[in-house]
């Protein structure tokens, strides 16, 4: 395991020596006709499923949601530092090593937040980020089933995200379930938390397959840039 | 001794008129940044005052309409928005466009700043693009990582307007071109039923 930890992380230098390539602007989707299957079966989830419940965790978000969330994101924070490391943003991967260490203790083993509570909040990214900034392009456009909207990239980086977790290595056998587990418990989180505004999009726009694949292309491309392109600064007054 | 002073204060004085003189001329500069940061100071002035303001749903849509057609410049926006049709649009239909592009818009987006409740929105600054300045602000909600909204402001209507908005980088004219055109095109092209049931869709 050794070996081929340092080598990636070799790898990585090397790698991140070269410039990212630009986001991009247009929509790439060959496979739309498969996507948007997969769309109507995320659809379907989330009126049965996703849906009612983010409705009635959205009234309440109860002691035991935030509870189990602060737990799944501290399990989770390792991997968010080695993506932080593969990427030598060493400023986040400070911070969020910081937050990990003070929610592991003062936080009663990642139960409660109080990093956030000081306004050390966790500073996401993920290991399509990493590919991202070693130069890898962003390929096509997919809609993963229960994950949503994805990219070539993104989908190789959530994969290669459940394996990156150092505890998953490190942890007492019977525990090594606990970070993949706590991926998945973020991504529905997540989605939870953004329940009415996801349902909304999913339920009442016109086109709702065009419509989340544009906004998660954009929101996408402005992390990983850490700004606007320059297609959004066209002057409409020059026409 | 004495002459070299005074000459001394002859450049000074000379000096301090060009000095002056480029101040005034980067004053004006200023005064166009400050105005599209005065824009947003107040547009998010507004809208923390509507979304703490505990009134109901329909009452805050009320607000959120009325501070858009304030603040927004709604002629550029609905063009864009329409896209090709625009140029087929009559004036009459053009108008009826933007109220009901207004309304809705005012319905979508109210609903979210609904969650808002609580949150603070500020402003961390401004810089000139082209013909026209970004500002950026940030949205703190409690408990949450905060987020960046970014306004373009432009005063080529006139006066000074913003003419699009980005949340965390979705750049709301494109997103709310892509959703009318698609309305469009459902209902065959026809701009009437666009207009009549574009304030339901939200």
């Amino acid at each position: 395991m050794k070996p081929f930890a340092a080598a990636l992380v070799l790898a990585g230098l090397v790698l991140a020596a070269c410039t990212p390539p630009d986001p991009g602007s247009g929509i790439n989707d060959p496979h739309e006709a498969e996507n948007r299957k997969v769309h109507a079966f995320n659809r379907k989830l989330d009126a049965t499923l996703f849906g009612p419940v983010a409705e009635r965790a959205g009234k309440a978000p109860g002691a035991l949601v935030t509870t189990v969330d602060n737990f799944a994101t501290n399990i989770d924070t390792p991997r968010v530092v080695v993506n932080d490391l593969l990427q030598l943003n060493l400023a986040d991967a400070a911070t969020n090593t910081l937050r990990f260490v003070m929610n592991s203790t003062l936080g009663l083993g990642g139960l409660f937040d109080p990093a956030s509570e000081m306004g050390l909040y966790l500073r996401e990214t993920d290991f399509g980020a990493t590919l991202y900034h070693w130069g890898m392009p962003e390929g096509a456009y997919r809609e993963l089933p229960f994950f949503g909207p994805s990219t070539d990239r993104d989908a190789a980086g959530l994969v290669v995200d459940f394996f990156l977790n150092p505890l998953s290595w490190t942890l007492p056998k019977k525990y090594r379930w606990l970070p993949p587990a706590a991926l998945v418990e973020r991504w529905a989180a997540a989605r939870l938390r953004y329940g009415d505004a996801v349902t909304d999009l999913l339920q009442n726009s016109e086109d709702s397959y065009a419509q989340l694949r544009l906004l998660y292309l954009q929101n996408r491309r402005f992390k990983l840039r850490g700004d606007l392109g320059a297609e959004d600064y066209e002057d409409p007054y020059e026409e | 001794m004495r002459a070299f002073s005074r000459r001394h204060f002859l450049i000074a004085t000379a000096l301090s008129a060009v000095l002056s003189s480029l101040r005034s001329g980067a004053a004006a500069a200023a005064l166009t940044e400050d105005g599209a940061r005065r824009l947003i100071d107040k547009v998010v002035a507004d809208i923390n005052a509507i979304i703490n303001s505990g009134e109901d749903r329909e009452a805050m849509f009320r607000d959120f309409e009325k501070l858009f057609k304030r603040y927004a410049d709604l002629n550029v926006i609905a063009r864009k928005v329409m896209g090709p049709a625009w140029r087929r649009a009559t004036p009459a239909q053009r108008q009826a466009f933007k109220e009901a592009f207004a309304r809705y818009m005012a319905r979508k987006y109210g609903k979210r700043f609904r969650e808002f409740i609580g949150a603070e929105i500020k402003v961390t600054g401004v810089r000139r693009i082209k013909s026209f300045y970004e500002v950026r602000s940030v949205a703190k909600l409690r408990g949450q990582a905060p987020f960046e909204v970014r306004w373009l402001v432009s005063d080529k209507s006139g006066k000074t307007k913003f003419f699009n908005m980005f949340v965390e980088g979705v750049n709301m004219l494109t997103a709310e071109a892509q959703e009318v055109q698609a309305m469009l095109r459902k209902r065959k092209g026809n701009i009437d039923r666009l207009i009549r049931d574009l304030p339901k869709a939200a």
